[in-house]
C-alpha cells in the first residue's frame, strides 16, 4: 500500500515540488528520473564556480552542467534560486554500516575479526543498509563513505559505498576498494602522552623487534600471495603443470601485492609512517596512509614518493605536549603546500561522521583555502581512492551525487535542502528528525 | 638520575613560557581597550564598531569612542568579534585523578585536591577561548565528589585558578556508569552495589535518609548548645556533611544521567527529600522530559550530537537543545573533553543547525546558562559593565567553522595570543633541538626509554570511563 502510495504521488505533477521531502517512502529507494536544478550557484569543484546555473539529472547520471543548459522537457524542476550545488561529500575513513553500537551491544559490532591476518574480511558483506547511522550521515550532505575493517595487522578490504539502498551489493561503488593494513605502533597503546605512563618499564628495543616481527607476518603472508598468484597464473596457461589449491584467503592479495589495487596503512605518528612507505616501496605496493597525523612531519617523503594521506585527526589533540596548539588544524595546509595528496576524514566509525565538514572547516580556518577545504572532503578522496571519473565533482557522466544546500556546505549553519544518491532523490528524514518529530510537541 | 633532571627541567621550560608572557602582561596593562570590534554581549543584543575597555580586571565599559589610560594596551578590534570567555559546564582537565570508584558514595572526596595546573590541555582549550571550567568528579557512583570551578589561568599556582563565590557542587551519576555495566566481573570479586537502575534509586535514598538524620542531630545539638555550653557535639561525617548543604540549598547537583525514567526518579527522589538538581548532566534523553526537568527547576548540560556511543545513548538526537530551551530549561553545551572543549562555539552553533535555536539563544549555551548553572552568573557570562574581564577576541564569528581565536583574556589579562604563539615557535622549536641532543636526553644504550615522570595522559574523556 505504501509502495503504491508512493507510486501514485511520484506519478504526480506535485512530486516537483516535494523532491527530498517526505513522502510515503520509507524504507524504499526513491527511483531515479529527470531532474534539473535551476538558476543555483554551482559550486563544481573541478572547474569553476557557476552563477545562476542549471544541473540536469539523467538515470543516475549528471547530464548536464552549465549556465546555459537547457532543461529537458518533462524533467522535475528544483528552483535552486538562492540555493548552492556541491558535489556529495565523501568520509574516506569509518566503518559505517559495521558498527552500531560499540559498548554494551557487542552484537551490533562487525569491524574486527579474530586473529591478526584476515585479507579475506570484506566490509562490503557486513555493512547493514539499515543501520541508522546512514541516514544520519547523508541527511548532512554526505553521500559516500569509505568503510573499513579494523582489526589485527591485516584487517580486512574497505568498501566503498553510497549512503543510500537496502542491499550492500546496491549501495557499493567499488565493493573492495582497498586493503588495510595496521602498521604496528610505535606508541604503546592509547592515545594521549605518548603512552609515557608505560614507557617507563618498556625496552624500546624489545617493541621495536616486535614490531618486526609483526611487519615480518605481513611480508610473509604478501609474499606468500604474490607466488600464490604466479602459480595460478602459470596453471591458467599451461594445464600440464600440477593445479595449485584455491586459497580465499591469499587470493583476494593478488591485487594489492601486484600494485594493481591500493593498500591503506593506519599510520599516525611519524616512524609508523616512515616504516609504512619504506614497507610499501619494498614490497611495490600502492599505498595510502590512513590516519597521517604526523604527516606534516614527513610531507617532504609523502611528496617525493607520491603517497597520498586520508587524514582522520583533524580535531584530534595533539600528539605531544610541545606540539603547537594547532598542530592537527594546520596538518592538511602544510600538506597542501608541500604539494602532498591528501583529503579529509573523521576517522569516525560512524555515528558522528556527519561532522565532516567541521573537520574540513577547521583545516579552513587554519590555513587551508576554503576552496580547497571543500576539494580535501570531495574530489580528493575521490581521487586518491580512484573515482574521481565517477564521483568527487559535478561534470557530466558522473555519479549524481549531489548536495544542494542554502549556504556554504562547511558551515555549520547552512541547512541541506535537496539530496541526490545515484541520481535518486533522497528523503531527508533519519532516526533523529524521527525521534525530534515525536516529541517536540510534547506537552 | 641526571637524565630525570634534564627531563624535568624541559619540561620546567616549556611549562613557564606561556607564565612568562602572562607576567609580562600583568606587569605592562592594567588596562586594555579593544576599538571597533563587534560585540556579542549575549544579554544586549551585537554591536557593531562597539569598544571594549578592560580595566582593574572588570569590564569597565562598552560603546563608541571610549577613551583609555595612556598606558593602556590598545588592540584593533577591526574585522574582530568579542564574545564573553565560554563556560565549560563539564570539564575533567588539570585533575590528576577523576574516579573515586571504590564506593557507591564518595561525597567525602574533592577534586579541588587533585589539581595539575601545567595540564598543556589547559592551554589549548584558552585558544579555543574557554576561560572557565566546572571540574567534575567522575560518574563511577550514584552519589560522588564534590566539584571545582576554576578560571584557566595557566601558567599560575593552582590556587589562584579558584573561582571566587562559585556554588559548591557535586557530582551525582545515574545509568550504565553507575552499575559499572561495562566493568568484567573479576573471579573472586564481588560486585559493587548497586547493579541496576533500582538499586541506583536505593543508593540516593539511603543517602539522604542519613543526611537527613545527621542534619537532626547537628540542628539539636545547636539548639541545645545554647542553653548547656557542656553538650557534647556530634561526630563530624565528612560523607554526609556536602548532602545537608544540599538539602539546605547551599550545594548545587549535577546528576550524570542518560535516559528519561532515570532522570524521573531523581526529580521525584529530590521532591521527595526537599532538594533541588541544578543540572542534568547529558541528559540525552532530556528532550523526552522537558517539561519536567522545567517544571522541576533544573538545567540540563548536553553535547551537542554525540550519539550511539553506548546503548543509553542511543536515543540521544541534536535536536535536544533546541526542544529543551523552549520548553524552559536553562541548557548549556559541554565538552566532558580536553579535545572538545577547544570548540565548543561550533558545538553551540549546532542547536542552530538543528533546531532553529537564534544566535543569542545558542551564545547563551556556551556563557550565560553556564554561569547560571553555576552560580556565577553576576560574575561572567555576558559582556556588560562590572562584570569579570573574561573575554574572547575572535578573527570572525564564533559560530562559522573558518574562524579562530585571536586572544583570551581572563580578569584582564591575556592567556592566549595567537600573535605571541606563533611568535614564540622558532625559539621553542630551537630550544627543543638543543635539549633532545643534550647529553642527558641522547637514546640509552640497549634501547631503554629515558625516565620520565610518571602522569596522567592528556586528552582523557573521561566522563564515560568506560569508553575505550
Amino acid at each position: 500500500m505504501r509502495i503504491l502510495l508512493a507510486l501514485i504521488l511520484l506519478a504526480s505533477p506535485v512530486f516537483a515540488q516535494q523532491i527530498g521531502y517526505p513522502t510515503a517512502q520509507e524504507g524504499v529507494v526513491p527511483p531515479r528520473g529527470v531532474f534539473a536544478i535551476r538558476n543555483a550557484r554551482i559550486i563544481t569543484v573541478s572547474g569553476p564556480d557557476i552563477e545562476n546555473g542549471t544541473v540536469v539529472i539523467r538515470d543516475g547520471k549528471i547530464e548536464a552542467v552549465g549556465a546555459n543548459v537547457t532543461v529537458p522537457t518533462g524533467a522535475q524542476t528544483i528552483d535552486g534560486n538562492g540555493l548552492s550545488v556541491y558535489p556529495g561529500m565523501i568520509d574516506a575513513g569509518t566503518n559505517m554500516g559495521l558498527v552500531e553500537v560499540p559498548q554494551g551491544a557487542n552484537g551490533t559490532v562487525d569491524t574486527s575479526e579474530v586473529g591478526e591476518l584476515n585479507p579475506n574480511a570484506k566490509a562490503i558483506v557486513a555493512v547493514n543498509p539499515h543501520s541508522a547511522h546512514i541516514a544520519v550521515t547523508r541527511v548532512e550532505g554526505i553521500t559516500n563513505a569509505l568503510t573499513a575493517p579494523t582489526g589485527g595487522l591485516i584487517s580486512g578490504q574497505a568498501a566503498l559505498i553510497n549512503l543510500l539502498g537496502t542491499a550492500p551489493k546496491e549501495m557499493a561503488v567499488v565493493p573492495q576498494v582497498a586493503l588495510v593494513i595496521n602498521y604496528p605502533r610505535i606508541g604503546f597503546g592509547g592515545g594521549g602522552f605518548g603512552g609515557f605512563q608505560q614507557q617507563q618499564t618498556a625496552n624500546l628495543s624489545d617493541i621495536l623487534a616486535a614490531n618486526e616481527r609483526q611487519v615480518d607476518q605481513v611480508r610473509k603472508m604478501l609474499r606468500d600471495a604474490e607466488a600464490y598468484g604466479r602459480a595460478q597464473d602459470a596453471y591458467a596457461k599451461d594445464k600440464s603443470l600440477p593445479r595449485p589449491d584455491r586459497n580465499v584467503v591469499l587470493e583476494p592479495l593478488v591485487p594489492y601485492v601486484r600494485g594493481e589495487q591500493p593498500v591503506m596503512f593506519r599510520a599516525d605518528r611519524e616512524a609508523e609512517i616512515r616504516g609504512a612507505i619504506k614497507f610499501a616501496e619494498e614490497m611495490k605496493l600502492k599505498p595510502i596512509i590512513l590516519g597521517g597525523n604526523d604527516a606534516w612531519k614527513v610531507a617532504n617523503l609523502l611528496k617525493e614518493k607520491n603517497v597520498p594521506v586520508i587524514l582522520t585527526g583533524i580535531l584530534s589533540l595533539p600528539l605531544r605536549e610541545d606540539d603547537p596548539y594547532d598542530a592537527l588544524y594546520e596538518n592538511p595546509a602544510k600538506l597542501q603546500a608541500a604539494g602532498v595528496r591528501f583529503c579529509i576524514s573523521t576517522g569516525d566509525p560512524g555515528a558522528e561522521a556527519r561532522n565532516l565538514a567541521q573537520y574540513a572547516g577547521m583545516a579552513a580556518a587554519f590555513g587551508l583555502s576554503k576552496a580547497d577545504a571543500v576539494k580535501a572532503v570531495t574530489l580528493y578522496p575521490a581521487q586518491i581512492m580512484n573515482v574521481a571519473d565517477r564521483l568527487g565533482s559535478i561534470e557530466a557522466g558522473k555519479m549524481a551525487n549531489l548536495v544542494v544546500t542554502d549556504g556554504d556546505l562547511l558551515e555549520i549553519r547552512s541547512r541541506i535542502r535537496y539530496l541526490f544518491i545515484d541520481g535518486r532523490p533522497v528523503v531527508l528524514t533519519s532516526r533523529h528528525t524521527e525521534l525530534n518529530d515525536a516529541f517536540k510537541n510534547r506537552k | 638520575m641526571k637524565r630525570f633532571i634534564a627531563k624535568l627541567l624541559f619540561l620546567a621550560i616549556i611549562g613557564t613560557l606561556p607564565l612568562n608572557a602572562a607576567r609580562a602582561q600583568r606587569q605592562t596593562s592594567q588596562e586594555t581597550l579593544i576599538r571597533n570590534a563587534t560585540v556579542l554581549t549575549v544579554t544586549r543584543g551585537t554591536l557593531e564598531n562597539t569598544d571594549v575597555l578592560l580595566r582593574n580586571g572588570k569590564i569597565a565599559g562598552v560603546g563608541k569612542n571610549l577613551n583609555a589610560s595612556a598606558n593602556a594596551r590598545i588592540i584593533d578590534g577591526t574585522g574582530k568579534f568579542v564574545m564573553p570567555g565560554i563556560i565549560d559546564c563539564h570539564s575533567h582537565s588539570m585533575l590528576d585523578t577523576i574516579n573515586e570508584g571504590t564506593l557507591a558514595v564518595t561525597s567525602m572526596v574533592r577534586t579541588e585536591d587533585v589539581l595539575n595546573p601545567n595540564d598543556v590541555d589547559l592551554y589549548r582549550e584558552l585558544a579555543g577561548g574557554v576561560t572557565t571550567l566546572n571540574l567534575l568528579h567522575g560518574s563511577a557512583n550514584p552519589i560522588g565528589g564534590l566539584n571545582t570551578v576554576v578560571k584557566i589561568k595557566y601558567g599560575r599556582p593552582a590556587r589562584e585558578f579558584l573561582f571566587p563565590g562559585a556554588m559548591p557542587g557535586i557530582k551525582f551519576a545515574l545509568g550504565e556508569n553507575v552499575k559499572r555495566s561495562s566493568t568484567p566481573n573479576l573471579p573472586g570479586v564481588a560486585r559493587r552495589y548497586p547493579n541496576t537502575r533500582m538499586g541506583v534509586e536505593e543508593v540516593i535514598r539511603d543517602a539522604f535518609t542519613r543526611a537527613r538524620d545527621y542534619k537532626r542531630t547537628w540542628d539539636e545539638y545547636r539548639a541545645a548548645v545554647k542553653n548547656d555550653k557542656n553538650v557534647m557535639p556530634p561526630r563530624r561525617d565528612l560523607q554526609l556533611e556536602p548532602l545537608v548543604e544540599i538539602l539546605e540549598g547551599k550545594r548545587y547537583v549535577h546528576a550524570h544521567c542518560y535516559i528519561a525514567s532515570e532522570i524521573l526518579m531523581l526529580i521525584s527522589l529530590a521532591d521527595e527529600f526537599g532538594f533541588k538538581i541544578k543540572t542534568f548532566q547529558h541528559a540525552l534523553e532530556g528532550y523526552k522530559v522537558a517539561k519536567e526537568i522545567a517544571a522541576h527547576g533544573a538545567g540540563a548540560s548536553i553535547f551537542a550530537d554525540s550519539w550511539a556511543y553506548k546503548i543509553e545513548a542511543y536515543d540521544a538526537i541534536p535536536y535536544n537543545a533546541a526542544i529543551m530551551t523552549r520548553a524552559g530549561v536553562i541548557v548549556s553545551m559541554n565538552s566532558d573533553s580536553d579535545e572538545r572543549a577547544r570548540r565548543l562555539n561550533i558545538e553551540a552553533a549546532k542547536a542552530m543547525h538543528w533546531g532553529d535555536l537564534t544566535e543569542e539563544q545558542a551564545l547563551k549555551l556556551i556563557t550565560l546558562n553556564p554561569a547560571i548553572q553555576l552560580g556565577i552568573q553576576e560574575r561572567v557570562g555576558s559582556i556588560e559593565v562590572g562584570k569579570d574581564a573574561d573575554i574572547a577576541i575572535w578573527n570572525g564569528h564564533p559560530f562559522s567553522v573558518y574562524s579562530r581565536v585571536d586572544t583570551t583574556i581572563i580578569d584582564g589579562v591575556v592567556y592566549f595570543d595567537r600573535a605571541q604563539d606563533l611568535a614564540r615557535r622558532p625559539e621553542l622549536a630551537k630550544e627543543r633541538t638543543a635539549l633532545e641532543q643534550a647529553e642527558p636526553n641522547k637514546p640509552r644504550p640497549h634501547g631503554q626509554s629515558p625516565q620520565t615522570p610518571r602522569r596522567r595522559p592528556s586528552g582523557h574523556e573521561d566522563d564515560d570511563m568506560e569508553k575505550p
